[in-house]
């Protein structure tokens, strides 16, 4: 199985019986494969629509969907399913079976032999941060956030080139929230799959995605392009509006300290104490100086003093 | 109760004291009698218990798959179940008897009609407790229908099953007692009609028979509640 998929929407349209306005309307979307696309947008957008179109829960009127370059329309329906990871927000753990075996479901349905699947639910324990003895315990035995943590574990069991998320931390608190997020961006890096991740969140969105497709009432892409770029050119009014106004400081959030251009060391005095560690962001390293009253901050790489950073450099990074 | 000479002494082997005096309760009567009135008439009850929830699970397990199949059937089915229900059951012990007679037949459509009011909903109930989100995440994953209904749908349906079972056999070995005074010479009933039919009714035997129905109901509830913890270890998992 390849380790990721491209994912294609060509002119797909889906309107439900009884509305008048298209749920998705003529979406077109070319995802590149290995690239986590968020589909962010007002309720009424039409992206958990589709999301599920993608994995045919959801059928659509017309237009075509393509995993790598295969119309999944001509694909039998368990073996397109089987082969890409599904997360919802409810997680949907099977009660009456132990975490081990509901990460297995996939692998169990392929025909894996039981200790391929055992030892396949250990190493995905593992990599979501739960522990090998939490396989023989009942989803009622788990939080809400280690729940989650299974419900990715079962996604990702026979290794899907594409995952499917459906607000898969909406309903989780927000420490915990944070907590998966950010595994899940590091997960994918070392996982290196495509991830379709439908949130209403346009934080969340702009944090995890790669690219985001930001959809409108009516089922109309407005924009699709890179978080930053949405942020530094907003299509139209409706994206400048769901953004918020505060898109030069989102964009700070976007880069670490670390990854701008710095002044030497020395050419302006820091306080020694007023110092950041080199992954900070640069949104965060603005509001403390703000804090700290101070022009400028040494940042540090580990022990080592690499630059100084600069209130006056900010809005050249804009 | 009134003593004196007018007693009759009813016709159970040779009455001591204590049955001639028809004391409350004489254990050496219970003791005397089990083999040739009390245990038989507990094993027919077992009997008929255990005939009309197995037809009644028979018949009421493919109707509640069929009405969870296909939605449209599970009002009509659950009207015609509960129809049966609301006929008191004395009235159709007497209904039947015209067609199939004194028999254990009468018996047990009675019975039979009756567990169905009490399996039917359960098992629906059941197969319907999987949560929309289980289903979805199933599907997703590309289980079959058929593989959700059963890898997922029928375990999760136990727990609701065998709550059913539970009600439909405490209240057949119950309404069998009254089969017993009123059809057949069958079951714990018997007894009881017969010391009831007695000028002076036997205690000991209304009050033996009575007790052994209500062990044999309590006992029954509490194998089912046994076989649940055995079969579904998942809701006794605490946090």
């Amino acid at each position: 199985m390849p380790e990721a998929a491209e994912i294609v929407f060509d002119h797909v349209t889906k309107k439900y019986e009884g509305r008048d306005e298209a749920a998705v309307d003529d979406l077109s979307l070319e995802i590149p494969a290995g690239t986590f696309c968020v589909l962010v947008g007002p309720s009424g957008g039409g992206k958990t629509t589709a999301l599920k179109m993608v994995n045919r829960l959801i059928p659509f009127d017309s237009g075509e969907i393509r995993i790598d370059g295969r119309n999944i329309e001509q694909l039998p329906l368990t073996e397109l399913r089987r082969g890409i990871g599904y997360v919802i927000q409810q997680i949907g753990l099977f009660p009456h079976m132990a975490i081990g075996e509901n990460i297995a479901t996939v692998p169990r349905l392929l025909g894996w032999d039981k200790k391929r699947q055992r030892d396949r639910s250990v190493e995905l324990l593992e990599l979501v941060g739960l522990d090998a003895s939490d396989a023989s315990r009942y989803p009622s035995q788990l939080s809400g956030g280690q729940r989650q943590r299974v419900g990715l574990a079962r996604a990702l069991a026979a290794d899907p080139p594409l995952l499917l998320m459906d607000e898969p931390f909406g309903a989780l608190d927000p420490i915990t929230r944070h907590r998966l997020q950010t595994e899940l961006r590091r997960l994918h890096r070392d996982v290196g799959k495509s991830i379709i991740f439908v949130t209403h969140d346009i934080d969340e969105a702009i944090q995890m995605g790669d690219r985001i497709a930001i959809l409108r009432e009516g089922g109309v892409l407005a924009q699709y392009d890179t978080p930053d770029a949405i942020l530094a050119h907003p299509a139209d009014d409706f994206v400048a509006q769901f953004i918020g106004g505060d898109r030069a400081l989102r964009r700070l959030a976007l880069r670490t300290v670390g990854e701008v251009p710095l002044q030497a060391l020395g050419t302006t005095v820091a306080a020694p104490d007023d110092w950041v560690a080199s992954d900070t962001t640069v949104r965060n390293a603005v509001s403390l100086m703000l804090e700290l009253k101070t022009e400028s901050l040494a940042v540090k790489d580990g022990d080592r003093f690499v630059g100084t950073f600069r209130l006056s450099d900010v809005s050249s990074l804009l | 109760m009134g003593g004196g000479g007018g007693t009759v002494i009813p016709n159970f082997g040779q009455g001591d004291s204590c049955v001639t005096g028809d004391h409350t309760f004489c254990w050496g009567w219970v003791h005397d009698h089990w083999s040739d009135t009390l245990g038989p008439a507990l094993w027919q009850h077992v009997e008929l218990t255990l005939i009309a929830v197995a037809i009644g699970f028979a018949i009421a397990f493919p109707l509640a798959l069929l009405a969870h199949r296909f939605r449209r059937l599970e009002q009509p089915f659950g009207a015609v179940s509960a129809l049966v229900y609301t006929i008191p059951s004395l009235a159709l012990f007497q209904l039947l008897i015209p067609f199939t007679g004194l028999t254990l037949t009468t018996v047990e459509i009675a019975l039979v009609g009756y567990t169905l009011v009490m399996l039917y909903p359960n098992i629906v109930a059941g197969l319907r407790s999987a949560s929309d989100d289980v289903i979805e995440a199933a599907r997703g994953m590309g289980l079959t229908r058929m593989q959700i209904l059963m890898r997922v749908e029928l375990p999760l349906a136990v727990p609701a099953i065998i709550g059913g079972l539970r009600i439909a056999v405490v209240s057949t070995v119950a309404i069998a007692t009254i089969a017993g005074i009123n059809v057949t010479s069958m079951g714990l009933g018997y007894p009881i009609y017969s010391a009831l039919r007695d000028p002076i009714p036997f205690k000991t035997e209304i009050y033996s028979a009575g007790l052994l129905a209500v062990a044999l109901a309590l006992g029954a509830d509490l194998l089912l509640v046994a076989l649940r913890r055995a079969v579904v270890p998942w809701t006794r998992a605490a946090r």
